[in-house]
């Protein structure tokens, strides 16, 4: 029986020999043919009972250590096919991890209503609602409540387009000005956005385009007021370090009217192509509201105050992302809509 | 507003440059958008003697100068073909490496073999004229006039040594529109005084008012006339300095008498008209309203039918002017002219601007009037006149005058305080700074404690009350001393938007979800738009603007679509191989036309693909995103429009209400368009989708047994629609949650005419789970059901 349990050894430690270049079925067979129920070691057990009694222990002994040895063989040789096979799926399945993604791209939004998104958020923070009027507008929104009267010689300063002679395309959003005031009382703070239109069409201008109006009415407030909450817009709508300046100038319905520039984000106002070498880039009209504009809308301009600005998007749009000519954000090509992620 | 700065130096000490005089000016609110100095063409051109003359040896016409030129050399020789030059003249000498007007530069050279070391020059090679300098119009070398060092800058002698200022007015300032007005503010920033116009002149004893009468029947429109009998008039050439200073403006000298009232314009701002009373019909002056249907032509030969809203001032028969626009015609000042009756008038701006735009004729004396002149000066600028007719010996002037005087001249007068200003600034101006601030401005302070009674300067009309104080305190103090804060006094409010701009923006995500990029295009279209989309009745309903930049910007668009289609072609046609894109904006709906109120304004989103992979379905699915983002069904329907593919097109409902539409572009219009690639456009009403936005979001539970799926493919005739399969699956068992068409087969396992639709049908259990015959029950439910309804066979 040793002889047997030598020549089972033998043959299993060549069968494994080969089965290592084999494949894992192979190997299972041949552990079969050893390990199995009907396996030859099982045999070899199963004989045991025609061997004298007094070598039984030792040939018992013999037996199960064969048995533990060929098992951890085959165990380890298993493991190893297990990883070879694995290894081999590895580089079959191996791809080209540089080839294109697929996936749905999201859409954009229009430069001009990124910004517009912008300034919203930064003054809705504040307590600023947001109100939009109506496009087609009267003249008494778009320049009798605001303190332009008929023939001012500030109606020149915008080729308003006309409906019919009580009828137009709002040429500014200050009309919005005086729709919110009618219809609210102080403590006033409001955005309104929209589109406005004058006939004007170059690479700076264009016959539509879309501004923003802010208001504040209320006791006690400042044309310092202004300056702080247009700081505060300019340093988040550009870079912490931007700066505002205020200079005197003149809209009807404000008064006193300033123009306020930035200092130049490009170049931090030393002087650049965008700024022209002025070191400041002109953004918006705004002023302290005019008395009778207040008094237009039945507040008194003795107990409130309040303030203005208005500013032009596509020009902000321009500015902050360097477009130079305002035609390009109207055109709507697709390469240019999506370049701006935000 | 052009000013020079040398005229400006007539009325105020300056000791800074003109640089930093822009600047003061930009920080008071006087923005130059032009600095020029008259004199950047020409370089190294100075002043030298003609020492010897001698002719050329090989060429008749030439002749050699032997120049000194100072420092810059004591024999300079030039040759000239010039004749008018002689031994001992003073002439301008272009040196080598000098430049001139126009960008000539010039180069030592040889002329038939004589070196010439530059080049003489004539009033023209400086770019200037004989108003200028005496002597620059001639056909030859500038001969200076009088005693002046050789080697001197040719740009000091003669005048180009000047800035020009081209300064910004705003429209509130008209008192600013004069070289006058801009000294005075020039004067305030610069705490410098200011000196006075010399208003005096000697009148003989004659009078006006026996010459001619003078009457002014519309004083609504002519709040202030004057009118000065000037007589025995010599009329000649203005003195050089006077037309040098109209030059420096821009202005052509005419004569002595035109070019005092163009000097008057420009120095205080007023225009002025000399009527020529030979030609003034019955010795009368009126100042009336047009009677409808009367003529008039004016200077430059035109002729205008007039009526009511027009001003003229007329003599006794005729109009003779425009009022305040021109003369008219032959009613000029020639040079026989012998007396004349001056004009210093303030005509009504609007009355101008209207009669200005009405009759499309302009003057410089129109711009300015529409802009606004004030009483105080109209009566200033005649004295200014008169000052000069007799400063420079052109006429005898009359002892008595019509002054038709405005009656509220009255100066404002605003009652405030220190307190109030800077209550409105926010910041604390030192009251003697706020009393001298308004001072230098030339306003009448008188103060009382912290309260000010402040009387504005006679031709401030545009001061009403004390923010216009506080505005010119600040602007003088300094607009850098205003420190930011964040409205410490003002209440809190909420803020944000409103619940429909919100689903906006909501949508807006949405689209950008599907890969859409937003496009903003033009409110205004052509009616070419329309007639491309056979629309032309909708075009016809459309609002029109009634003074468009051209036609094809003229209709106030009634539906997104046309804007959508030229920009879908617009990036066909640039080569981009697809496009994903959407608009929200507005259409502009008359109820009734034409408008007497405001029309509808309505949000619609539009949307437009076209490429590769891109079809009916791909588009179907914006509306669809939307429907599913909000968790609602929306239905379609096959539809047809004027400009969609009748196969290819649908409309969109939600709840039984059409909210919508979508297709692909017809093939004939896409062929006229020259399309390769199919689009597909759609709109959708945003006001209609507001009640989808309504619900808040509740939780569903999650099922609590197993779902259940199955696969149908179900044989039909092709009429069959999918929605009908769909719907008879739905109705015929309440647990099903899901219907979802994977496959259509046709061919010959089916049959002719008969497609095969594949359906995932999913079925939710309620209160305990399905068992197996359950759903197989369920199925046979449907299968009968369809059969029975839609002559639907399980393949």
């Amino acid at each position: 029986m040793k002889e047997q349990v030598e020549k089972i050894r033998a043959e299993i430690a060549a069968g494994i020999e080969e089965a290592k270049n084999g494949t894992r079925q192979a190997l299972f067979a041949l552990k079969m043919r050893y390990l199995g129920k009907t396996g030859e070691i099982s045999a070899l057990s199963k004989g045991m009972r025609s061997v004298p009694a007094e070598e039984r222990p030792a040939m018992g002994k013999l037996v199960s250590e064969v048995r533990a040895w060929a098992e951890a063989l085959f165990d380890e040789t298993e493991a190893l096919l297990k990883k070879k096979e694995l290894q081999e799926r590895y580089e079959r399945e191996r791809l080209d991890v540089t080839m294109p993604a697929r996936f749905a791209e999201t859409g954009t939004l229009h430069p001009v209503n990124i910004v517009k998104k912008e300034i919203v958020e930064c003054f809705e923070g504040m307590g600023f609602e947001i109100f939009e009027g109506p496009e087609i507008e009267k003249d008494y929104y778009n320049f009798q409540a605001l303190n332009i009267p008929a023939d001012h010689p500030a109606r020149d300063m915008q080729d308003t387009f006309f409906i019919t002679d009580e009828l137009l395309l709002r040429s500014q959003t200050s009309c919005g000005q005086i729709r919110v005031m009618e219809n609210k009382r102080p403590p006033i703070k409001v955005l309104s956005p929209g589109r406005v239109y004058r006939s004007d069409s170059d690479a700076t201008h264009s016959p539509m385009f879309h501004q923003m109006e802010g208001l504040v009415v209320d006791k006690g407030i400042t044309l310092c007021d202004l300056k702080g909450i247009l700081d505060e817009f300019a340093r988040r709508m550009f870079t912490p370090e931007t700066k505002t300046r205020l200079r005197p100038s003149y809209f009807p319905f404000t008064e006193p009217s300033v123009e306020v520039d930035l200092s130049c984000h490009n170049c931090g106002g030393k002087g650049c192509r965008l700024c022209k070498g002025t070191g400041w880039i002109e953004i918006l009209g705004a002023g302290v509201v005019n008395r009778r504009v207040l008094e237009n809308c039945g507040i008194d301009p003795d107990e409130y105050t309040g303030f203005a600005f208005g500013m032009g998007l596509e020009r902000i749009a321009m500015i902050k992302y360097g477009i130079n000519d305002m035609r390009y954000l109207f055109e709507n090509d697709v390469r240019l809509l999506k370049q701006f992620k935000d | 507003m052009k000013v020079p700065f040398s005229w400006l130096k007539d009325y105020v000490d300056i000791d800074i440059s003109a640089e930093q005089l822009q600047e003061k000016l930009f920080s008071c609110g006087f923005e130059v958008e032009e600095l020029k100095y008259l004199g950047e063409e020409i370089d190294r051109c100075v002043v030298g003697r003609i020492v010897r003359l001698e002719k050329h040896p090989d060429a008749d016409k030439l002749q050699i100068c032997s120049l000194d030129c100072g420092e810059y050399g004591g024999d300079i020789r030039i040759v000239t073909g010039a004749d008018n030059v002689f031994e001992g003249a003073l002439v301008p000498v272009a040196l080598d490496g000098s430049s001139l007007h126009g960008g000539v530069k010039i180069k030592k050279g040889k002329l038939r073999g004589v070196e010439s070391c530059g080049m003489l020059c004539s009033g023209e090679e400086l770019g200037i004229n004989e108003d200028w300098y005496d002597g620059a119009g001639v056909n030859g070398i500038l001969i200076l006039k009088g005693e002046i060092p050789v080697g001197t800058d040719i740009k000091e002698v003669v005048g180009l040594d000047d800035y020009l200022f081209d300064i910004a007015v705003t429209a509130n300032r008209p008192d600013c529109q004069s070289v006058y007005g801009i000294a005075r503010e020039v004067a305030a920033v610069l705490k410098k005084p200011l000196r006075p116009v010399d208003l005096a002149y000697e009148a003989e004893a004659f009078s006006t008012s026996e010459r001619v009468r003078v009457h002014v029947e519309a004083p609504d429109l002519c709040p202030r006339y004057i009118a000065h009998y000037v007589r025995d008039l010599k009329i000649a050439p203005s003195p050089q300095w006077l037309r040098r200073r109209l030059a420096l403006c821009g202005i052509r000298a005419i004569s002595n008498v035109v070019d005092i009232t163009n000097f008057v314009l420009l120095e205080l701002g007023q225009p002025m008209h000399a009527f020529d009373l030979s030609k003034i019909e019955g010795d009368e002056i009126c100042v009336r309203r047009a009677a409808a249907g009367e003529k008039i032509v004016t200077l430059d030969e035109k002729e205008f039918t007039l009526n009511d809203k027009v001003l003229v001032i007329a003599d006794a028969v005729k109009p003779a002017a425009l009022a305040g626009v021109m003369g008219g015609s032959g009613s000029g000042i020639g040079a026989d002219t012998k007396e004349v009756l001056f004009e210093s008038a303030k005509f009504e701006r609007a009355n101008i601007r209207r009669t200005s735009r009405a009759l499309g004729q302009k003057s410089d004396s129109s711009s300015r009037f529409e802009k606004g002149v004030d009483a105080y000066t109209t009566g200033i600028a005649i004295n200014r006149a008169l000052h000069f007719i007799d400063a420079l010996g052109c006429g005898r002037i009359a002892c008595d005058r019509y002054d038709i005087e405005e009656k509220a001249a009255e100066p404002v007068v605003v009652k405030t305080s220190c307190a109030r200003i800077n209550a409105l600034l926010g910041i604390e101006v030192p009251a003697e700074e706020i009393k001298d601030i308004l001072r230098r401005l030339h306003f009448n302070v008188s103060a009382k404690g912290d309260a000010l009674t402040v009387t504005a300067p006679a031709y401030r009309e545009d001061i009403e009350g004390y923010p216009d104080l506080a505005e010119e305190v600040i602007r003088m103090y300094g607009y850098e001393h205003i420190k930011g804060t964040f409205m410490p006094t003002a209440q809190v409010t909420g803020g944000g938007y409103s619940s429909a701009q919100r689903e906006e923006e909501r949508i807006k995500r949405i689209m950008r979800g599907q890969g859409c990029n937003e496009i903003i295009t033009y409110s205004f279209i052509s009616p070419k738009d329309y007639a491309l989309l056979r629309l032309e009745e909708e075009g016809e309903r459309a609002i029109r603007i009634k003074n468009p930049i051209g036609e094809d910007m003229s209709l106030m668009r009634t539906t997104l679509a046309p804007s959508m289609l030229t920009t879908l072609v617009r990036n066909v046609r640039r080569g981009n191989a697809r496009a994903r894109l959407f608009e929200s904006a507005n259409v502009y709906l008359a109820d009734e036309m034409p408008l007497t109120d405001l029309p509808r304004e309505e949000k619609r989103l539009s949307f437009g693909v076209y490429g590769a992979g891109e079809d009916f379905y791909t588009a179907k699915g914006i509306p669809e995103a939307i429907a599913a983002e909000y968790g609602v069904r929306f239905a379609y329907e096959a539809a047809e429009k004027p400009f969609l593919h009748p196969g290819k097109c649908a409309k969109i409902l939600f709840g039984g209400e059409e909210i919508g539409w979508l297709g692909a572009l017809a093939p004939d219009i896409a062929e006229a368009l020259s399309l390769e690639t199919e689009v597909f456009l759609g709109e959708l009403d945003h006001a209609k989708l507001q009640p989808l936005l309504a619900g808040t979001l509740h939780f569903a539970p999650l099922p609590a047994f197993p779902e259940a799926v199955r696969d149908l493919a179900l044989v039909c005739g092709e009429q069959v629609l999918c929605a009908d399969i769909e719907s008879g699956i739905r109705e015929a068992c309440k647990y099903v949650t899901g219907v979802k068409l994977f496959d259509v087969y046709r061919g010959g396992q089916i049959g002719e005419g008969k497609k095969s639709m594949a359906f995932t049908v999913t079925f939710t259990p309620r209160d305990k789970a399905f068992s197996p015959d359950d759903v197989d029950g369920y199925v046979r439910r449907i299968l009968k059901t369809l059969g029975e309804k839609v002559g639907v066979v399980l393949r």
